[in-house]
């Protein structure tokens, strides 16, 4: 089954919205609030647009607007993928 | 009784009462077609070059118009944080690195002021155009899911305060002015207004750009741009042979301090804004230009007489009727051949909102180095319009000291700003 990874999250982030100089988001940033990124609620808001184009996936919008730090969203993403799988 | 004739009258708006704290200009930042920073582009007026060349940001072999002024060597990444990337358009990219400039230039940390002291005043004629016109063909071809989130601010004319007063923490009275190619003199004047209500720096002027296929269109339709292939020979102000304007990129950002303020941390001053007003056009059926009130009205702001204006910075239409109106604003406030006339705008094509505060730079360089920019193309004024046009070469030898700036936004605006040294 498809799992959506911490890298197509950054890959994704970087893509739609850039990424902060001063942050390295390929270390280890699974519990590092988005705030802490560099990311506000646009940056996630565009994220998550593309996700889900890209991914052809609908994201719960107040679970997502919820999802504090990547690992949250991630999780968000995979329950979506997951969800979708078992029908 | 003198009601009558007081309601016929245009009304004079934003004539501001002098005797109050002076707001002097302290830096400088330019994104020109002949230059990019404002060293490199005053160096390239002085000699006369040419930033008009055929357009390249887009392929434009098919549309009746094919020159414009785009700003070179631009790279955005250089200037903008990967973050601010994704949610600017080009106009934006550009203010944010000509406010830097400007910043830099008067040597001033935004974060050394009080919280509100210093604000962002721009003026903006489309807003983010390049960015609105990919956003709508996602939506129109592929659907609304596919427009950007940052087109909600993106596209918008305060955009570009915005960005900047976020980037530099400048969170003052700030604000945004639409009067076209008047916009440039019509922020200055507001920022003077922020200044006189307490502000002690507002970054102000203008920078616009809107070289995209939506963009070009809007001006095409509009019939009055040249159609001219050759870059020297496109955009003729006040020649016999003008036959329309070309349209360009850029403008300037200029730090304006009020005088204590600026004295007080020993800032470097290029000039002061001495005087402004703007008029309003009547419906063309019902009277003429109201240009020749700016200035009169400007002058008076800055309580001076036409004999202290040392040259005049032409609002330059390039087009026969609108260069033979101004010849005559001109005319008759100083009289024929009366006053050095210029129009460097000659070698970047009109910029909107950028064209008047790039010259309001222009004009206080000129002041600093005691020259005069040439008029580029145009090797000789048409009779009809018998100014003391600088052409070919810089004027030196001529004491500078007030410059008058003219601008004419399209759909009536009319602005004038006084600089003095």
């Amino acid at each position: 089954m498809t799992r959506f990874e911490i890298t197509d999250l950054t890959a994704l982030l970087r893509e739609s919205a850039g990424a902060d100089e001063g942050v390295d988001l390929d270390g280890e940033i699974t519990d590092v609030p988005f705030d802490d990124l560099g990311y506000d609620s646009l940056a996630l808001l565009q994220t998550t647009g593309l996700i889900e184009r890209q991914w052809e996936v609908v994201l719960d919008e107040e679970a997502v607007s919820e999802a504090r730090t990547p690992g949250q969203y991630l999780e968000v993403v995979n329950q979506a993928l997951n969800a979708r799988a078992a029908v | 009784m003198s009601d009558a004739t007081t309601l016929d009258r245009p009304r004079e708006a934003h004539r501001d009462t002098p005797q109050r704290p002076t707001a002097v200009v302290t830096g400088i930042g330019v994104a020109a077609p002949n230059g990019l920073g404002a060293r490199a582009w005053w160096d390239a007026v002085l000699r006369g070059e040419n930033g008009i060349r055929p357009l390249t940001r887009f392929d434009a072999t098919s549309y009746p118009v094919r020159l414009a002024g785009e700003v070179p060597g631009f790279v955005a990444e250089d200037h903008v944080r990967s973050r601010l990337l994704a949610q600017t358009d080009q106009v934006t990219r550009l203010n944010l690195a000509v406010a830097k400039e400007a910043l830099d230039d008067a040597e001033v940390d935004p974060a050394d002021l009080p919280a509100y002291a210093a604000g962002v005043v721009t003026a903006s004629s489309a807003g983010g155009f390049e960015f609105g016109q990919r956003e709508l063909q996602a939506l129109w071809s592929r659907g609304g899911q596919h427009v950007s989130a940052y087109q909600s601010f993106a596209w918008f004319y305060a955009v570009n305060t915005g960005q900047i007063s976020i980037l530099h923490g400048l969170r003052g009275a700030s604000g945004v002015l639409v009067t076209e190619q008047a916009g440039g003199l019509d922020a200055v004047a507001h920022a003077r207004r922020q200044l006189r209500k307490g502000s002690s720096l507002v970054v102000t002027g203008g920078v616009d750009s809107a070289l995209c296929p939506w963009g070009w269109v809007a001006h095409v339709a509009e019939g009055r741009m040249s159609t001219s292939n050759d870059p020297d020979r496109a955009f003729l102000p006040f020649s016999a042979d003008a036959d329309g304007y070309v349209p360009g990129e850029g403008g300037a950002l200029l730090v304006l301090e009020d005088a204590r303020s600026a004295r007080d941390r020993g800032a470097r001053v290029y000039g002061s804004i001495a005087g402004y007003a703007a008029t309003f056009d009547p419906p063309p059926e019902t009277g003429g230009s109201r240009l020749g009130a700016a200035a009169e009205l400007a002058l008076a702001d800055a309580g001076l007489t036409p004999e202290e204006v040392d040259v005049v910075f032409a609002d330059a239409a390039g087009e026969r009727a609108a260069d033979r109106a101004e010849a005559q604003a001109i005319c008759a406030l100083f009289g024929e051949r009366g006053v050095p006339v210029t129009a460097p705008k000659t070698m970047t094509g009109r910029l909107s909102a950028g064209g008047s505060s790039l010259d309001l730079a222009a004009a206080l360089f000129s002041l600093r180095d005691q020259v005069i920019p040439p008029t580029t193309g145009t090797d000789r004024p048409a009779d009809d319009c018998p100014l003391d046009l600088v052409t070919g070469a810089p004027r030196t030898g001529v004491r500078l000291r007030t410059a008058l700036v003219l601008a004419r936004g399209r759909g009536g605006f009319n602005a004038a700003a006084v600089v003095r040294a």
